[in-house]
């Protein structure tokens, strides 16, 4: 089990925060402290709305350990309105057929199982934002 | 053939071995290892190496083994010399390959053995799945349940979404990689499919489908290499020349590259192998690239320049990836027939790029091939090494 590890993380699984850089204003997630694009520290917070919309998506069915029950699952790269990508399961996806460019936005649901005792795992998850009927 | 303009000292291959990829359900890690360095010790008429450098991904997760290095050079009688692993995924081979030139580029050292070596079979299905899958980041895509096969799916969808690829329309590297292995006595599959076969495969991770996939297994190859101002490889064979070693990086998650289909790490490799052998696309008679899926094989072909951005896939559709064609590919059946022995593979592509080059590769031979490159990814092409071998009698 890794409590720790799914502890350390508990604001960008359960908040989607990541950072802002500083000196060139580019958002940043999953959080890394030095801006990919221009180089310097950017250690700012930033609250991600959690908006975005579908950049790929597939179907996984042979799960890797500890996923198993919940196959077969979607999983998707989501581009953020504020400019970056993030992977992340779809969820409460219906009838809704999923496109690249599906708007989609982020909710917590339950992703896994860690360890003998079974410890549960939250995280993100994107759903389509739902559009009036 | 382009003159010579290599920026590496003259490094030679002295010889060259292989195992069959396979379940090798009577042999363990070692063993395989060992067959295929004491074929490459053979080949190089008893030569023995200095030092050793491993390439290898999973025994850390699949076998409970760290420290390849040293079981390796003991197991093979050579207690004493430098021994250790080199660790980049799928790249793992081509990294330890590239780690050993530059071993001898530097002077310091005139014989190094390079074996890539894989044991997937004593573990199945979702243990095999989660230790592919710790290559991807643990924390922000392994967790979601992400596998290399998902991240090859996500990445083949859009790009048949930008490049308006047709249905089936990446038929031709499964197809080729099949026709090919036929040919090779040590292939995985060694039997041709049709296009109904690949129509009705069963979907992976959709639109990537069973045909799309590499099937990974059990597998050793090694190559023995000297400084060619210190050890002349002795014997009639061919001599083969080392032209160009070259290890690029992207980021590691496939959602934090500006451009995924752009594969800049493969870019960036290949344009620097290229750049230290003196050679452009059009003087490369083969490309063993890593087709671990099929979607990698079309990114491969079009970030070394061998086709516009979003046509590499055409170049399957139309037979310019066979044997015969503009540039062949996957020329003994590559990572989809031959097999896929996950960190093992920059080594087999080396090893096969040779025994083109020397005539070695029977009834798969490429006809007048001179110079071949081989190139293995790790993960969605976030570490990618690249190296150009030559025939030295033709420089």
């Amino acid at each position: 089990m890794e409590v720790s590890r799914h502890w350390r993380l508990r604001q960008q699984r359960y908040a989607l925060v990541g950072e802002v850089c500083p000196h060139c204003d580019v958002k940043i997630f999953p959080p890394r402290d030095i801006c990919p694009d221009c180089g310097r520290e950017a250690r700012t917070e930033y609250q991600f709305s959690g908006r975005g919309e579908v950049y790929s998506y597939t179907t996984v069915h042979d799960a890797p350990a500890g996923h198993e029950a919940y196959a077969p699952y979607t999983v998707a790269v989501i581009r953020l309105e504020e400019g970056p990508m993030v992977t992340a399961q779809l969820t409460d996806l219906g009838d809704q057929p999923i496109e690249i460019g599906t708007p989609v936005e982020m909710t917590t649901r339950k992703i896994g199982e860690d360890g003998e005792r079974g410890m549960l795992v939250y995280a993100y998850k994107f759903r389509p934002v739902l559009r009036p009927a | 053939m382009h003159a010579p303009g290599s920026a590496l000292p003259e490094i030679l291959v002295a010889g060259v071995g292989l195992t069959p990829i396979g379940e090798h359900w009577e042999k363990s890690l070692r063993s395989i290892a060992l067959e295929a360095m004491t074929a490459a010790v053979e080949d190089a008429g008893g030569l023995r190496p200095q030092a050793l450098f491993v390439g290898n991904m999973l025994a850390p997760a699949l076998s409970a083994q760290t420290h390849l290095g040293v079981l390796l050079a003991d197991f093979a009688g050579w207690r004493g010399i430098e021994a250790a692993t080199y660790e980049a995924a799928g790249a793992s081979g081509g990294v330890a390959l590239r780690q050993a030139v530059l071993a001898l580029a530097s002077g310091e050292m005139d014989r190094v053995m390079v074996v890539g070596v894989e044991k997937l079979t004593d573990r199945i299905g979702s243990s095999v799945e989660a230790a592919l899958a710790a290559a991807a980041d643990a924390d922000f895509e392994a967790v979601q349940g992400l596998t290399p096969a998902a991240q090859a799916g996500l990445l083949m969808r859009r790009y048949i979404h930008e490049h308006h690829v047709p249905e089936h329309g990446f038929a031709g590297f499964s197809l080729t990689a099949h026709a090919n292995a036929v040919g090779n006595p040590r292939a995985l599959y060694r039997r041709a499919i049709r296009l109904e076969d690949y129509a009705s495969a069963p979907m992976l991770s959709d639109p990537l489908n069973l045909f799309d996939a590499a099937p990974v297994a059990d597998g050793a190859a090694a190559i023995l290499l000297t400084r060619g101002d210190r050890h002349r490889p002795a014997g009639e064979r061919t001599p083969i020349r080392i032209l160009a070693s070259a290890v690029a990086t992207g980021p590691l998650a496939l959602h934090d590259q500006p451009d995924p289909l752009g594969f800049e790490a493969a870019l960036i490799s290949a344009g620097r192998a290229m750049a230290q052998a003196g050679m452009a696309a059009r003087d490369i008679d083969l490309f063993e690239l890593h087709d671990v899926f099929s979607i990698y094989a079309a990114l491969a072909l079009e970030s070394a320049g061998f086709a516009e951005r979003g046509q590499g896939w055409r170049l399957a559709a139309e037979g310019e990836i066979s044997r015969t064609g503009r540039i062949p590919i996957s020329t003994l059946g590559g990572s989809k027939a031959r097999g896929d022995a996950g960190g093992a593979t920059g080594v087999y592509q080396a090893v096969e790029v040779v025994l083109q080059l020397q005539g070695r590769a029977g009834e798969a031979q490429v006809p007048e091939a001179q110079v071949g490159m081989g190139q293995c990814l790790g993960g969605a092409g976030a570490t990618v090494a690249t190296h150009i071998l030559a025939r030295a009698d033709r420089l």
